[in-house]
């Protein structure tokens, strides 16, 4: 049993929770609108109380780590603090309460939210056009790619390859596949950037793009990426950027004017929507006007003082979403944006920036940085050292759980043997990383000093590690009802 | 203003453990002639002010408070209940992330775990995913599936599947070698509508990866499958059934006992209000052969060291992040926050709650078609339905639905011509629990006085 038995477990025949209103009609019989054979005999549902419902889901959330609870520095994921006033406007009645096929005029709010919302976020990225449908970062992506080869297809060009760096986020190749095109892998530079000689002999005329990451996901800005955007141009391609790692850059640069041509953006890292434990995101997507004809659709226009939904366009992609992306969110991230200003977006960078590059010099003298040199809003640690005494990773992480704190992005970027991917984000104090820094360097000694430490760990968490090659082997996915039950 | 903690103080005791004088040195590798532009923001506004503005952008939508409202069309308006939300503004739920080490994310697995076991109770299938982004791109990603397993090009999909949704498919599809062909589902005779589910069986080939209905279907009926289920197995394609609307699975045979090989759908409505559309949660299931196939998060169960029971993502080998440009999707983040609050409403409104809201539903839709046809109107559609039907505007949908609204002040359903232009005469009528019975007799008051 766990110590937490299962929803189903809590039900008992009879028992209720919560009650459905109150009849307004006399009812009808399914039965005698509905054919029979169309009506299920068997609804397996559980019934329970609803206090014990409450306290179920309670008690689970009891097991969870979060950014409220304490730090959580999990690389490429921004996991910054969620302001409660995204909460108090996210569920303001006329925001929430809203139906996608009202008729514009009885939704001029929404409307203007995220009309609005677009403009700002082409302000914050120097991009003149923004559409904020897409659902998350990956959704994001794909847009971007078709939008590059309806581009290509608009000048007569059929490109069928895309460039990505090896240092990537998985979803980049992903997406490509998903696109169409044949993914061609480019070998990251001593330097942590893009070998330029390289990316020239990659460059020919079937390639559609080059996907990169600004930050790396090495924390590592591009120094190059002048000559990156100018060979890549030369060749007839398109720079993709994956705007994932976009809070190092808030005030500080804006990606357009680097000659970039599309890049995502993840409204859930950057903008500070909550995870949600894995979701909901919203991955906004930012381009220069040549590929304005081709967002997604529906967009929102603006009529003198009126907005309005956009007739059908012969040269969009098409729709990616039921309507026009997950609003919720949008309400959040407008929120964010508006409460912080020009300078308070700028001030959330820098504090990003300066908080990874403190942990960098405080961690490397107990850990290898296989990158030396001064990073953006993460830094990558390698657990290289340790290995050596027989300690991996894996165990450090664990033993973080241990003292309380998420462990960063582990071996990840898959280029940095034992990767230690620690992103800190801008809300948290110097006090907070000075104990994350405390920490991590009492987990060297233990390494040194008490290697099984670290092989047992973690020990303080509701659960010891998990046999995950059975649960892989022989999948249980849902709870089988019982026979008779 | 930006939630960061650190003073002056701090940071200059920080750079000089950097090692450098100012901020300003960290960001050297920027172009220098692209350093530091100047934002063109608004100036920031506290906490009050920003509430006082958000609610005045609130204030300019019309909420179902304010006008009675018949929409639905695969976004439905049910009851939610309290505790939902009460659960979903706790921190560990919505401050946690993706639960990638599971010994601090039991509670997120748990959850998820519970989620899939609820969603294969409710559909009839063996295997269910996370979450996908909604329905729509659930669609879509079951489209690839069926590609991917059959190699077959030909995609054959009801006209009467949700459009937004058929077109969301079509955009993920269009990169790629597949053919979706629209088929005509449904037939006009005169002012009335009834389903065609030849025109579906012959349309199904050797060379079909998939048909793909939704029940109900997009105009409300509830329709004989069989026969699809049938001419699918006859030539090797599968069946994808897109849930028109999840309460409906509280009444209707489950896709998965009428044979379908996938069944995905719209949980939104389960978890809180339409929020114009989102965020939603996309519902992904499958029979257990597919298993390996499903694309985005899975959570099993599994053990500790200690023996103890415990949950853990799983198959992650179908994965993005490990399988990269092989992956079976591309999608990472999923609605899990959203999924969360279904699991939690699907909990607590159980084996009698979810039948009597869905019978409620299909009384009231069927209360509100007799409402209508007593003030004049003549109702299309000629089939079974469950809480949605179409009513017919002989002078053209979108022109009553304005005179409905500008006079009679009811959101009274949606123009059917986003199906087809051969429904410009149509609209799309939906209740549910929530509809009352003054909301019918303004509707039916409307209908009476638009003549």
């Amino acid at each position: 049993m766990t110590d937490e038995p299962l929803i189903y477990d809590l039900s008992s025949p009879g028992r209720r929770g919560v009650h459905s209103p109150l009849p307004q009609f006399d009812p009808v019989d399914p039965g005698d609108v509905l054919p029979s054979s169309e009506l299920r005999t068997d609804l397996p549902l559980p019934e329970a109380s609803e206090i014990d419902v409450m306290r179920h889901f309670l008690r689970l959330s009891h097991k969870n780590h979060s950014v409220d609870t304490a730090m959580y520095p999990l690389g490429s994921c921004t996991m910054k603090y969620n302001p409660k006033v995204n909460e108090v406007t996210a569920r303001t009645p006329g925001l929430a309460d809203i139906h996608p096929y009202q008729p514009p005029e009885t939704a001029q709010g929404a409307l203007e939210l995220i009309y609005e919302l677009e403009a700002l976020l082409a302000s914050i990225t120097g991009f003149p056009a923004v559409s904020t449908q897409p659902a998350a970062g990956s959704q994001g992506e794909l847009c971007g790619l078709l939008s590059i080869l309806a581009w290509h297809e608009s000048r007569a060009e059929t490109r069928t390859q895309v460039l990505v760096p090896d240092s990537a986020h998985g979803t980049n190749p992903a997406t490509g596949t998903m696109s169409g095109l044949e993914v061609i892998s480019l070998p990251t530079a001593d330097d942590g950037g893009i070998d330029l000689q390289n990316l020239k002999e990659s460059l020919g005329p079937g390639v559609a793009a080059i996907m990169l990451t600004l930050p790396s996901t090495l924390g590592l800005f591009e120094r190059r990426i002048a000559e990156v955007v100018e060979l890549v141009h030369a060749a007839g391609a398109q720079v993709y950027c994956d705007g994932a790692n976009m809070n190092a850059m808030l005030g500080r640069v804006r990606p357009a004017d680097l000659g970039i041509d599309v890049m995502h953006l993840n409204l859930h890292k950057t903008f500070s929507t909550p995870h949600g434990g894995g979701g909901p995101g919203a991955g906004a997507l930012a381009v220069q006007a040549h590929l304005e004809p081709f967002l997604p659709e529906p967009r929102v226009v603006r009529k003198g003082d009126t907005f309005a939904l956009a007739e059908p366009s012969p040269t969009s992609i098409g729709r990616v979403h039921s309507h026009l992306g997950n609003f919720g969110n949008l309400v959040r991230a407008y929120t964010f944006i508006r409460s912080l200003g020009a300078e308070g977006l700028r001030e959330a960078a820098d504090d990003a920036v300066l908080n990874a590059n403190y942990l960098r010099a405080s961690l490397s003298d107990d850990y290898d940085l296989p990158y030396d040199r001064t990073c953006m809003h993460e830094v990558v640690l390698a657990g290289t050292r340790q290995r050596r005494l027989g300690v991996r990773t894996l165990d450090i992480a664990k033993r973080l759980i241990d003292y309380g704190i998420h462990p960063p992005t582990i071996y990840f970027p898959i280029i940095v043997d034992e990767a230690l991917m620690i992103e800190p984000t801008e809300t948290e104090s110097r006090e907070s990383l000075d104990n994350f820094i405390d920490v991590m360097r009492r987990i060297a000694r233990e390494a040194e000093s008490d290697p099984d430490k670290l092989h047992d760990a973690p020990v303080n968490a509701p659960v010891r590690r998990l046999d995950e090659v059975t649960a892989n082997r022989r999948p249980n996915v849902r709870r089988v009802p019982e026979s008779g039950d | 203003m930006s939630y960061a903690p650190n003073t002056d103080a701090d940071r200059a005791a920080m750079l000089r453990t950097v090692g450098v004088e100012s901020i300003d040195d960290l960001f050297v590798d920027i172009p220098v002639q692209h350093r530091d532009p100047t934002l063109d923001l608004p100036p920031a506004l506290p906490e009050t002010d920003v509430i006082r503005h958000l609610g005045q952008l609130g204030a300019l939508n019309a909420t179902s408070d304010d006008l009675p409202s018949f929409l639905g069309a695969g976004f439905y308006r049910h009851f939610v209940p309290a505790l939902v939300d009460q659960q979903l503004l706790r921190s560990e739920w919505y401050t946690a992330y993706t639960p990638y080490q599971p010994e601090m994310a039991q509670g997120t697995l748990q959850a998820m775990y519970e989620f899939q076991s609820l969603v294969c109770d409710l559909t009839g299938m063996e295997v269910s995913n996370a979450s996908l982004y909604d329905g729509a791109s659930a669609l879509a990603e079951a489209i690839l599936l069926c590609r991917g397993l059959t190699r077959r090009p030909r995609v054959v999909i009801a006209e009467t599947v949700h459009p937004a949704y058929r077109d969301v498919a079509t955009t993920y599809t269009s990169a790629l070698d597949v053919d979706l062909q629209v088929v005509p589902a449904a037939s006009r005779d005169g002012s009335s509508v009834r389903p065609n589910i030849e025109s579906l069986v012959e349309a199904i080939d050797d060379q079909t990866s998939c048909v793909v209905i939704q029940r109900p279907d997009f105009l409300g009926m509830v329709v004989d499958t069989d026969p699809i289920v049938q001419a699918a197995r006859r030539h090797g394609a599968r069946v994808v059934v897109v849930v028109g609307d999840p309460v409906s699975l509280g009444l209707l045979v489950p896709p998965g006992d009428l044979g379908a090989d996938i069944v995905v759908g719209e949980l939104r409505s389960l978890a809180g209000p339409p929020a114009y559309g989102g965020p939603g949660a996309g519902m992904f299931a499958v029979k257990s052969q597919l298993i390996r196939r499903v694309p985005g998060r899975i959570a099993g169960r599994t053990v500790d060291l200690d023996g103890k029971d415990a949950f853990v993502l799983t198959l992650q080998t179908r994965e993005q992040h490990i399988r990269r440009e092989r992956a079976t999707s591309n999608i990472t983040t999923n609605q899990a926050l959203v999924t969360l609050g279904a699991t939690i409403s699907l909990s607590a409104l159980g084996r009698r709650g979810l039948r009597e809201i869905a019978e409620q539903s299909l009384t009231a839709a069927h209360h509100a078609a007799e409402a209508l046809a007593g003030a004049g109107a003549v109702i299309a559609t000629d089939a079974p339905y469950f809480n949605e039907f179409a009513v017919h505007a002989p002078e053209g949908a979108a022109a009553r639905l304005d005179r409905l609204r500008r006079d009679g002040n009811v959101l009274a359903g949606v123009d059917l011509s986003c199906v087809s232009p051969r429904f410009d005469d149509l609209i799309l009528v939906a209740a549910t629990e929530l509809t009352t019975a003054s909301d019918v007799e303004a509707l039916a008051a409307a209908w009476a006085r638009s003549r």
